[in-house]
């Protein structure tokens, strides 16, 4: 009887490895290619964050030229070229043709990408809807030749396919450039490439990205600075936040021979003192040896390290934008009365050291009746997508924002004539997901968030304060100025003077009132930095 | 004050503010602060006299408004005294619609200011040529009143005892008014009903006396013209009104010795001959009188009296007779006298009240 024979074993015969690309490839919202519009977005926003990445750490003045073509029947090519250090020829078909590969997910500095998934992805998804292989051209330096490659991935096996391999001659010395034809769809707005592109280069004023739409336009965002952003340093991992996991594989592949040098060489902030008394406080000898800690020790360790005061990691891995920066960003773009912004001190979630920064932009031609403009980074990448799912949303919904000023229902974002600007730069940033939209809800990360509103909040219900005193004393004055002429007519009739006699006294009263008063303040916009050709750029519905 | 002295005054007041301009200075008015916190009690004068507080309107963002109004109704002074003209303060506040924004919203805003100068120049409202609407008061009895023709000049003789049911209107200036009378006292009324049943049974026959309505709180043209009256005929003034604080203090006190609000004339609108004869807080007693309880504000009025009114300070009599109405907590009308019978007043009240002096307050 068929009964006989276990179900299991029937149910085992179809169950097999799940291969990673071929996971991503039903998957693809996991990535931020749900839908058309945001695939283009997507494909070129890995591909531009690659390009700053290497530039960076190479030291070089990044400059980017971004292309889009419309080739029809929905297909756009997208072509991005950079002129950074290039890449290996053994490397290229590993790193455009195969998920999960790259250098940044082992180390602790801060960088744009970090799991070694995105470029790959946008290939794989413009395989699956065009067919085409991506195209790349790579050359390290004028002394070697520049490698071209046409490739595939296999999403079975999540291995490259190489289509076509040749040696092609490359104007630039240096640099890499990636050709992907993939289904998508073109438009302005908020979400759009332009306005990703521009908010790119509002915090990155070191690089020059030259643009071309799909209607052939061309968009330039020079560099404002020849200084590249310092450069963030590697760090070792801090104690706190480590995993119970992650510890036992760090005690298994250790070099160091002692328990105490194992805490001191492999973590960041402990030293002979520190270590020791992690030890004391897990009930463990400083000279064991770390691969005789078994699980239970581990755990004991994990323990102690809780219970020891270990200063706050080095914050030399975090490069900020900078409040200055910040402010400018934000004057470029917004025509607004009054900026401000901060740079809080690192803070530590999970082990990893972050900064937030935040900034604010309020008045001037804003809607006063509107709801707040938020524009979130993370490591100097603008998000665009997934706004009310973002740890900084909620972060500012929860700031009371009457306190300051401004209008806002429970629940809500607050209204009224503003721009918020939040940053947040970390070694490590946790996003909801791979698509890399949406900052995840970690209560230090939401507490460094609400300490950086509530400092820009409090400068700005200053500001508000003096405006509306301001208003006042205007409102004041106007009102003593009504009254000027009926005092100096009634002299005039009492004491019958001339119509000369009776502007003098008019003029008289008036100065006499206003050395009273002290001078009036003016409220006006003075932003030599605001450039409307750029705040027009992906902020109309449709592309120029 | 003559009409050129006033003229001076008030061309004085404005070049002072004037030259204060000039010098780059703050103008202010100054001016006497009309309140009872002001006054003091004259007892030999009989008047409650203006003390020396004033009150500066310096011209700031709060008071840059009435600063205005207040010189451009001194402007307004100055022309109808020039042109030999008045003006009602109806009217004055109708010509302040001509002012643009220094318009006055209501006439109590005008009225106000329009005391405000008045105190300033120390004068009466009359002599800067503004004149109340309201009517001076109703006189009958024995008493012939000496006017002019407006036109002729001419003297006319009105006689008191000639009205019938009716009563001569006391004018609104009565500085020129001249009398003839033999009567022995002068009465003054505050309600109209209680004049007219007065006036229709004769009373001022039966008592060989002047009766005068003073319809409420005396008019000043009322009050001068007792004060008149009084003075040149040498005639006692009683004063019968409701029992209750407004009767005591805003008609009787108004009339005896003045009010706050325009104390820097109260020496020429007092009668501080003045008694009061009732009804009094004992008469409610004694007269088992109907009564309504005391309102929130006769209660106030009452207690307010007790403590800032200075004519009030001044005798017990009037201390004890507050302190037993609020116990009491009831006032009485004029008209309640008529439980005893319409005519009891005529017949009972007033000529028991007359006989015995005792039964007053002061």
């Amino acid at each position: 009887m068929a009964e006989d024979i276990p179900i299991a074993l029937e149910l085992a015969k179809k169950q097999r490895e799940i291969g990673v690309a071929e996971f991503f490839a039903r998957n693809r919202h996991l990535l931020g290619f749900d839908n058309k519009r945001k695939a283009l977005m997507t494909t070129i926003k890995e591909a531009v964050d690659n390009s700053l990445d290497a530039c960076e750490e190479a030291g070089i003045l990044p400059e980017i030229s971004v292309e889009v073509i419309d080739i029809g029947n929905n297909r756009f090519r997208v072509i991005v070229e950079d002129n950074g250090p290039g890449i290996v020829k053994k490397q290229i078909p590993h790193i455009f043709a195969r998920l999960l590969y790259g250098s940044k997910f082992f180390k602790l500095s801060q960088s744009r990408g970090q799991q070694g998934i995105g470029i790959s992805a946008s290939v794989l998804y413009a395989q699956l809807t065009t067919g085409k292989p991506a195209k790349i051209t790579s050359r390290i330096s004028k002394n070697s030749p520049a490698h071209y490659y046409e490739l595939h991935i296999d999403t079975q096996k999540n291995k490259p396919i190489i289509a076509k391999e040749d040696i092609v001659e490359w104007k630039k010395e240096h640099g890499t450039r990636v050709e992907l034809d993939l289904e998508g769809s073109y438009q302005g707005g908020y979400q759009s490439i332009d306005q990703y592109l521009k908010q790119t280069a509002i915090v990155n004023p070191h690089v020059t990205i030259i643009y071309t739409n799909p209607k052939a336009e061309q968009l330039i965002f020079a560099r404002v600075t020849n200084e590249l952003p310092k450069k963030p340093v590697e760090i070792k991992p801090h104690p706190y936040g480590v995993e119970l996991g992650v510890l036992v594989r760090m005690l298994s592949l250790t070099e160091s021979r002692t328990l105490q040098s194992f805490l001191m060489n492999e973590f960041s902030r402990v030293g002979s003192g520190t270590a020791k008394e992690i030890c004391r406080n897990a009930a463990l000898l400083p000279t064991t040896k770390p691969k005789d800690i078994n699980r239970e020790m581990a755990e004991r360790l994990l323990q102690g390290i809780n219970k020891t005061k270990i200063i706050s990691p080095p914050s030399d891995c975090i490069s900020p934008i900078g409040q200055e920066l910040l402010e400018k960003g934000l004057r470029k773009e917004i025509n607004a009365e009054f900026y401000c912004a901060t740079t809080r001190t690192p803070s530590v979630y999970r082990g990893n050291p972050f900064v937030i920064e935040a900034g604010l932009a309020y008045g001037g031609e804003q809607d006063p009746e509107g709801t707040a403009r938020i524009y979130r980074y993370a490591n100097r990448v603008p998000l665009l997508y997934q706004q009310s799912a973002c740890a900084i949303t909620k972060s500012i919904i929860n700031t009371s924002w009457r306190n300051y000023g401004l209008s806002q229902s429970k629940g809500a974002l607050p209204v009224g004539p503003v721009t918020i600007v939040v940053s947040i730069n970390s070694v490590w940033v946790p996003f909801t997901s791979e698509s890399k939209e949406a900052i995840a809800h970690y209560p230090e990360i939401i507490k460094e968030i609400k300490l950086a509103l509530q400092e820009i909040g409090r400068r700005l219900s200053i500001y508000i304060h003096k405006k509306r005193k301001i208003q006042m004393e205007g409102a004041k004055r106007s009102y003593l100025e009504k009254y000027i002429p009926h005092v100096a007519e009634a002299l005039k009739e009492l004491v019958g003077y001339s119509k000369q006699d009776e502007e003098k006294i008019k003029k008289l009263l008036k100065q006499i009132l206003e050395e009273k008063r002290g001078r009036l303040e003016e409220i006006k916009i003075d932003n030599p930095d605001y450039d409307e050709e750029i705040a027009k750029i992906g902020n109309t519905s449709s592309t120029r | 004050m003559t009409k050129t002295n006033v003229l001076k005054a008030l061309k004085e007041k404005a070049t002072s503010i004037y030259k204060s301009i000039i010098k780059k200075k703050t103008p202010e008015l100054e001016l006497p602060l009309r309140s009872l916190s002001n006054v003091k009690y004259d007892e030999k004068e009989g008047y409650f006299e203006i003390l020396g507080k004033k009150k500066n309107r310096t011209l700031t963002v709060s008071t840059i408004k009435t600063f205005a109004q207040t010189l451009r109704m001194m402007a307004l002074s100055k022309e109808l005294i020039q042109e030999d003209d008045l003006a009602t303060k109806r009217e004055a506040y109708y010509v302040s619609k001509n002012w643009g924004e220094a318009m006055f919203k209501t006439q109590q805003d005008s009225d106000s200011i329009i005391d405000d100068v008045e105190a300033m120049m120390m004068v009466n409202r009359e002599q800067l040529g503004f004149i109340p609407e309201e009517k001076g008061g109703e006189v009958a009895g024995k008493l012939v009143v000496i006017d002019r023709d407006p036109e002729t000049k001419k003297p006319i003789r009105i006689d008191c005892t000639k009205f019938g049911s009716g009563a001569y209107s006391i004018p609104i200036s009565v500085e020129h008014l001249k009398f003839e009378t033999k009567a022995k006292f002068i009465l003054a009324i505050e309600t109209a009903g209680m004049f007219q049943r007065l006036v229709k049974h004769k009373y001022w026959k039966k008592a060989n006396c002047i009766l005068v309505s003073m319809g409420g709180v005396p008019t000043r043209a009322c009050r001068r013209f007792i004060r008149k009256l009084s003075d040149e005929k040498k005639l006692p003034v009683y004063v019968f009104t409701d029992g209750d604080p407004y009767g005591y203090f805003n008609i009787y006190r108004t009339l005896k010795v003045g009010s706050g609000n325009a104390a820097h004339i109260n020496k020429y609108f007092c009668v501080p001959k003045a008694r009061f004869i009732g009804v009094t807080p004992q008469d409610i007693v004694d007269y088992k009188l109907p009564t309504h309880p005391l309102k929130d504000v006769d209660i106030k009025r009452a207690k307010d009296a007790l403590k800032n009114d200075p004519f009030v300070h001044h005798y017990k009599e009037w201390k004890r007779a507050i302190k037993l109405i609020t116990q009491m907590k009831v006032r009485a009308e004029q008209q309640a006298l008529a439980k005893w019978g319409l005519n009891y007043v005529i017949e009972k009240y007033l000529p028991q009240k007359l006989k015995n002096p005792k039964t007053w307050l002061p």
